[in-house]
Order: C-alpha cells, then sequence, then structure tokens
C-alpha cells in the first residue's frame, strides 16, 4: 500500500528531477530574500541536490518511515542542512522552509502529470505527509543543535568564571564570583583540588567576596569543598565575608565549625604566610 | 591471598596501597597492621593512598577505622597522597574521618607524622637510629 502511494512521487522525481530543482531553488532564494548572494545560491542549490538525490533513493527503497535505515542518506543531508544554518543564525522557520518549500513545485508537477482526480488526490497527500515529517525532523534537529551550543556556551562559562590562583609558592587562591549552585561547586571543588595536587600548595583560600548570597546550602557547599581538600592535606581558609553575611550565618545557625574564616583576602593572605612561617617586612631605607 | 605489605621504618609504620582495594583486603590490612603496631611497639602510621583511585563507603569507613584503632595502641596515623576524585567520593558519603591527620605527599606525611610523635613524647621528632 505504502509503495503504491509514492510511487507516482518517486517516478515524478526522476523524470522531472532537473526541472523540480531549478523551481524549488528559485522559490527558496525568493523567499528567503538572498538572491543576490551567489554564495548562498550555490550552497542551496548544493544542499537542495543532494537532498533530491537522497530522497529518491529512499523512495525507491519503498520504506515511508523516514526513521529507518534506507531514509539514512536523506537525513544526513538534513542533519548537515540544518546543523551548518543553525551555526550561521537562520531562525527555525527558515530552516524548516527548506523542506516545506519543495511542496510547492512538487505539487505543480504533480498536478501536470495528473490524469485522474483520485489518483492525484492521494499523490497530494502522500507527498505532503511525507515531506511534513520530513520538515519536523529538520526542525527537531535544528533544536537540537541548538541547545547543544548553549549547552556548550553554559559549560564554558561554567570553566571560565572559576580561575585558581596562586597567590605564593604553597597558597592558592580560589576568587569566587556569581552564585554557588550544586553543579558549580562540583566544577570548583574539582578544579580547586586538582590545582592542590597539581601545585602541591598546602593552603587553599577560598574568596567568596562575589557570592552574593549565603543560605544553608551555599554554606554547605563551601563546607564540603573544604572537608575534601582537608582529606588531601591541604588547609583552606574561607575570606571575603561581608558584614551581612556573617549576620546572615549566625542567624541560620550555620555550622562553621573549625574553618578559618576572615573578612578579607589580605588577611587571609597574611594568616597563610604566618602559617607557612614566612614574614612580610619593609624594605630599609 | 594478597596482602598489602607494611614496612618498618624505625618507630614509625609505612603502609602503600599499590592495588585497587578491596572488602577482605582492606580488614586483612586492618588485623595485621594492628598486629605489627603491637609488635614492634610503633608509634606512628603512615598511610599512603596514592594509587588508590576508587573508594566505597566500606573502605573509606576502614581506613578511617585504621587510624581510630592505631590511635587507641597509641600510634599516630597521617594519610598521604589522596586524590581530588577520592576526597570527593569520602565528603558525599559523608565520611569526614574526625581526628584523621591528611598531607599532601609522603614527604610531608612523614615531616607531620615526626612532629605529632615528637610533640607528643615532649622531645625531638628525628627517630633514633
Amino acid at each position: 500500500m505504502a509503495q503504491n502511494a509514492y510511487s507516482p512521487l518517486a517516478a515524478l522525481l526522476s523524470r522531472h528531477e532537473q526541472t523540480l530543482l531549478d523551481d524549488w531553488v528559485r522559490l527558496q532564494l525568493a523567499g528567503a530574500g538572498r538572491r543576490d548572494d551567489p554564495t548562498v545560491e550555490r550552497e542551496v542549490r548544493e544542499q537542495s541536490r543532494r537532498f533530491l538525490g537522497a530522497l529518491q533513493r529512499a523512495l525507491a527503497s519503498g520504506s515511508d518511515d523516514i526513521r529507518t535505515d534506507a531514509w539514512g542518506d536523506a537525513r544526513a543531508v538534513l542533519t548537515e542542512m540544518s546543523g551548518r544554518r543553525a551555526r550561521q543564525g537562520y531562525t527555525p522557520s527558515e530552516t524548516a522552509t527548506f523542506v516545506f518549500s519543495l511542496k510547492q513545485p512538487l505539487f505543480e508537477r504533480l498536478r501536470a502529470d495528473a490524469k485522474d482526480p483520485a489518483a492525484l488526490t492521494e499523490a497530494v497527500w502522500a507527498a505532503s505527509t511525507l515531506l511534513d515529517r520530513l520538515g519536523l525532523f529538520t526542525t527537531e534537529v535544528f533544536q537540537r543543535d541548538r541547545e547543544s551550543v548553549i549547552q556548550r556556551q553554559q559549560q564554558e562559562m561554567l570553566e571560565l568564571s572559576t580561575p585558581v590562583v596562586r597567590l605564593w609558592d604553597g597558597v592558592l587562591a580560589l576568587p569566587l564570583i556569581g552564585t554557588l549552585d550544586s553543579a558549580r561547586t562540583q566544577v570548583v571543588m574539582e578544579s580547586l583540588l586538582q590545582q592542590v595536587v597539581d601545585t602541591g600548595a598546602g593552603i587553599a583560600i577560598i574568596d567568596i567576596t562575589g557570592v552574593p548570597t549565603v543560605d544553608t546550602l551555599v554554606a554547605q557547599h563551601l563546607l564540603k569543598t573544604v572537608a575534601a581538600a582537608r582529606l588531601m592535606g591541604a588547609d583552606c581558609i574561607i575570606s571575603g565575608i561581608r558584614p551581612q553575611i556573617a549576620q546572615t550565618i549566625v542567624h541560620l545557625g550555620v555550622e562553621l565549625g573549625d574553618v578559618a574564616t576572615k573578612a578579607t583576602l589580605a588577611d587571609a593572605f597574611a594568616m597563610a604566610l604566618r602559617r607557612l612561617g614566612l614574614t612580610v617586612a619593609r624594605s630599609a631605607g | 591471598m594478597e596482602r598489602i605489605p607494611v614496612l618498618k621504618m624505625g618507630r614509625y609504620l609505612l603502609v602503600t596501597v599499590q592495588v585497587d582495594m578491596h572488602d577482605r583486603l582492606a580488614l586483612a590490612l586492618q588485623d595485621d597492621l594492628m598486629e605489627q603496631i603491637r609488635r614492634h611497639r610503633a608509634r606512628g602510621v603512615l598511610l599512603d593512598i596514592s594509587a588508590l583511585d576508587l573508594v566505597d563507603s566500606f573502605i573509606g569507613r576502614t581506613i578511617g577505622n585504621i587510624a581510630g584503632m592505631a590511635r587507641v595502641l597509641g600510634a599516630s596515623t597521617v594519610v598521604t597522597g589522596m586524590r581530588p576524585a577520592v576526597a570527593i567520593t569520602l565528603v558525599e558519603l559523608g565520611l569526614s574521618w574526625k581526628g584523621v591527620r591528611t598531607a599532601l605527599t609522603v614527604e610531608r606525611g612523614m615531616e607531620l607524622l615526626q612532629k605529632m610523635v615528637g610533640e607528643e613524647e615532649g622531645g625531638g621528632g628525628a627517630p633514633p637510629a
């Protein structure tokens, strides 16, 4: 049954491939309003040509399920096209129009070739549902590509915002900026501990000047980091605690235990130097 | 059955875990180490776990227990070379090893151990020749 519905379509595609391609490309360029750019035209023509070829091969296999292997080529062409457009900043509708705009030239051909209305309706319906499914597939792929771009950016932001700085031989500082959530704490903890291993630093200063609020959860995250560093043999000092935050910590009843805390990074650094047995002296003269 | 070797160095015992710990091995180490502390009248234990990259709650608790037991027998314990992943796992498991001293490297661990034992005896921390 499926084979019957698609066979006029397959026959038509192979008969009129060149005219279909020309009509389709013209239509896409007109719709996009980028007719003047020769590179765009070349790209659209190339993509369209490859898609028509893949479509013909898939239809020849007789399968109507676009998830099967027979449609692998067609899916690959669409995936590449939508991936490219996602990166070039096309909108989702512009991308989906690639497939949908094939309907007009295709239906015109079908009508010109049609002999009886019933067969025409059936062929149009078959072509329409097929292109709809392909169009939806394109949109899905487009969405997925965009999401992966967003995810990558989030990941990069996460890494950018947690630098570990070496203040002195054996003293690391971790200036935290922005809200601390579980995912970020994990990254912070991992990069701090890795730096402790790499540099062999015995003291790490966690500076929370840039952390806007400290609630019980944030405090718990901080204490976890301190505990992990301590297990590895490094001591942590928490610095940059603003007066409001000190009040909040006490009001919330957060137990910081025996973790050393200081108001400013300078105080913490001085404390670290003292623990290392170093002193800072003004040069004579 | 494989065992984790316990090396005697003066008044200290040196244990380096070079294989993946499993439950039986950890318990065997615990028995073995306690026996050696008693026999050699050791004052300090240095436990290097820098080759250990996997811990579960049992191994984590056992290592904590070993330190506690050694304390009862009069020997201080320093755990050295813990990997970041292991530290994170232990914290997530809620094991904080209260009273266990840690150090980044074996060298620093030994310094710390000598200081601890020295303080306890109220004299110099260097082991007798």
